[in-house]
């Protein structure tokens, strides 16, 4: 849906809860698999194929292999299988197409970022070269910005968790603009093995024109937290596909925040190699006066038994901001005992700020343990507020209290003490200091 | 029907604590057509040391008083006055009302994601003393106040409201009015939803704050259960928006007996007439 402010006064005024009772469409039968590789051969036609756009049956896109279903996707390394994007595809409707235009041109180009690295023992850094039989397993790109970043950067960084790693400390990777006008193109491939246990955070700053795939294989029973920031200046422009490939009994978490840059375009694609595996994608957006962040989620369940839990909550401010959050669930025929749920919250704290929110979720099967999505876009909440001014807070104080709680709700689950504070403390200063709270925190236990 | 609700004169007696003073309050929720008049005529004094209870059936507005005392935005004062020590408390924001002395214990918390109980707690305490209070007796406070409702100390570290049972919604608010140390305390309903230890727990807390003296206490509640913890001074049976009769404790024994049920007959053959 697509929310605008003036219509509501409270947050949980649009408040849209949707238990979905497990129910089966007829008619779409295909084999059982994994992930993008699960289904049958994908439809050609580039751009029609967005998740959830199209009702049952009503997909017909001319191209040599019908896939009986609504939700599939296009994919494809070859960035011209997409075409160049007009800005009227589903897929990139709500994307101010001047200013991602050099991610799409796809001129070649030998800029990078500034890398500084923090790697804790057990950690490899490498990379493989274009051709590399690690690259050609990876899940496809999904539109012409993916296709563009995994072509031009001819190979991948890779980052390799040996199995059985207890890291001591998060891999840290700084990828820092160097301000060039060229476009930086990347690809990144994390690769954890089985059992082993490591966070990865990607750390993105400076100015940059920026396409950069990351792609995480979690091994069996790994447990994996990859953490992804976009504190770019102002003018960064930063699109990129991130896809997680869950093994068996496999702990996926991704945190994603979004706080500056221009433009900033991401899609998070989780897919299941194996039953049990259980995912959680968390993000929090910040979109000031002329930013545009958008992200777009594909949960794609295709084997039995997983779990994938979604939490975003952006906050808007100034009159052309603007934030995009698309959330796409599909529970394929072969994915019993699924259980999710995902949620959007959006705080629009000036006039004309727009926050778009379209949760959509695609049941294929009825033998499912539970599965849900919520979405809300509005103002403050007034009893919140009142509540808290009810105890002598001034309202500007309450206001930010609240914006602050409603970020810390998810930054929390980053799990890194020092990158919480610091990107708590990057949200204060967006909201202004509070007063009286610069001292330290209050330890009561 | 014509009662006395002055527990006192007003003008002219020396007094070291707080009053609050209710007049002809009239309240409406609701606007335009919708618009629905609540509360009919509200007198009630609230004097520094004193216990109220005011009780009455569910719907005769003993909520809405609370609640327009405190200043929610979804009620609009149609008529009357309400002072604290002289003050007009109408005319402060729900913020000045809380730095005035005025406390209310709300009937249903609020939930309030990513903010700590203890962050909040300290935040309040800074707002209503104007400074933030030194950490060391800060620290000591709270915790001491949270042994005696027999709190869990990991309950600090919670996000306001979030995932509390309502014995701990409950608690909360009286380890709020604890350390806030208000000159009136509204408690809404502060007993629902209780069983016997939490209801035990919460009263000593109530009675701890009314022995320290200087608090004037304003118990709205349904029941007379909570009232064999906390003993009133005064009772006023509340029916239809407005305080149909007052008395001393006996009143509530009275209630406890006979219910409602003869003051809403009268109420209804009222609104006839």
């Amino acid at each position: 849906m697509s929310a605008s402010p003036e219509n509501t006064s409270t947050t949980d005024a649009l408040a849209e809860d949707v238990a979905v009772a497990p129910a089966t469409l007829a008619g779409e039968l295909f084999a059982a698999g994994v992930g993008a590789q699960a289904g049958p051969p994908t439809t050609p036609a580039p751009g029609t194929g967005a998740a959830g756009q199209a009702s049952p049956g009503a997909h017909s896109h001319g191209g040599p292999a019908p896939t009986g279903s609504p939700a599939e996707r296009f994919a494809s390394t070859d960035p011209d299988a997409f075409g160049v994007p007009t800005g009227r595809e589903e897929t990139w409707r709500f994307t101010p197409m001047k200013r991602i235009r050099p991610l799409l041109d796809g001129a070649s180009s030998d800029a990078h970022l500034t890398w500084t690295t923090d790697l804790p023992e057990g950690v490899e850094l490498t990379s493989v070269e274009a051709g590399d039989p690690l690259l050609k397993g990876l899940p496809d790109p999904v539109d012409r910005l993916a296709a563009l970043a995994r072509q031009r950067s001819g190979g991948a960084a890779v980052v390799r968790v040996a199995a059985e790693a207890q890291l001591d400390r998060p891999v840290t990777l700084g990828l820092a603009g160097t301000g060039s006008d060229e476009v930086v193109w990347g690809q990144l491939v994390v690769e954890v093995g089985a059992f082993a246990k490591a966070t990865v955070v990607l750390d993105h700053s400076g100015l940059a024109r920026y396409a950069g795939g990351v792609t995480v294989l979690v091994g069996d029973s790994a447990q994996v937290t990859l953490v992804s920031v976009q504190d770019w200046a102002p003018g960064a422009v930063h699109g990129g596909q991130y896809d997680a490939v869950v093994g068996r009994d496999a702990t996926f978490r991704q945190v994603v925040v979004t706080l500056g840059g221009d433009l900033v375009r991401l899609v998070s694609n989780v897919q299941y190699a194996g039953p049990g595996g259980s995912a959680e994608l968390f993000g929090v957006y910040f979109a000031d006066e002329t930013q545009h962040q958008e992200h777009r989620l594909w949960v794609d369940h295709a084997v039995p038994n997983c779990t994938s839990n979604v939490l975003y909550k952006g906050a808007l401010q100034g009159e052309s901001a603007r934030t995009v959050w698309i959330g796409d669930v599909r529970i394929r025929p072969a994915a019993t005992g699924t259980e999710t749920y995902e949620l959007n919250r959006n705080l629009v704290l000036t006039d004309g700020a727009r926050a778009d929110s379209v949760p959509n979720l695609e049941i294929e099967t009825g033998e499912i343990v539970g599965a849900g999505h919520a979405s809300a876009t509005g103002r403050f909440d007034d009893e919140q507020l009142f509540y808290l001014c009810s105890r002598g807070i001034d309202a500007e104080t309450a206001r930010r209290l609240v914006v602050r709680g409603f970020f810390a709700d998810v930054v929390q689950h980053i799990g890194v003490n020092e990158l919480q504070d610091r990107l708590m403390a990057s949200i204060d200063t967006r909201l202004g200091a509070l007063p009286g709270l610069d001292e330290q925190p209050v330890e009561v236990a | 029907m014509s009662v006395d609700t002055q527990t006192g004169t007003t003008a002219g007696t020396p007094s070291t604590g707080s009053v609050l003073e209710i007049r002809d309050l009239h309240v409406t929720v609701g606007e335009g057509d919708d618009a629905k008049e609540i509360l009919r005529g509200v007198d009630l004094t609230v004097r520094a040391g004193e216990t109220h209870a005011i009780m009455g059936p569910n719907g005769s507005g003993k909520s809405t008083l609370a609640y327009s005392i405190a200043g929610h935005p979804k009620y609009t004062i149609t008529g009357g006055t309400v002072t604290l020590d002289g003050e007009d408390v109408l005319e402060m924001s729900v913020d000045e009302r809380a730095r005035a002395g005025l406390f209310l214990a709300m009937q249903y918390p609020v939930e309030v994601p990513g903010v700590s109980v203890s962050n909040f707690l300290r935040t309040a305490a800074t707002a209503i003393k104007g400074e933030a209070p030194k950490l060391r007796t800060w620290v000591k406070d709270v915790k001491s106040e949270m042994e005696q409702l027999e709190m869990n100390p990991t309950f600090a570290e919670r996000n306001v409201n979030e995932g509390f049972s309502g014995g701990e919604k409950k608690r909360h608010e009286i380890l709020q009015m604890r350390l806030l140390k208000p000159r009136i305390a509204i408690l809404d309903e502060t007993d629902s939803g209780l069983d016997v230890d939490a209801l035990r727990v919460v009263s000593e807390g109530v009675n701890r704050t009314r022995e320290e003296g200087q608090v004037g206490v304003l118990l709205i509640t349904h029941y007379t259960r909570i009232l064999r913890y906390i003993k009133p001074d005064f009772v006023h049976v509340f029916v239809n928006g407005k305080v149909v009769e007052e008395g001393g404790a006996e009143l509530a024994e009275k209630l406890e007996n006979e219910g409602y049920a003869s003051y809403l007959k009268a109420a209804a053959e009222g609104n006839q007439a």
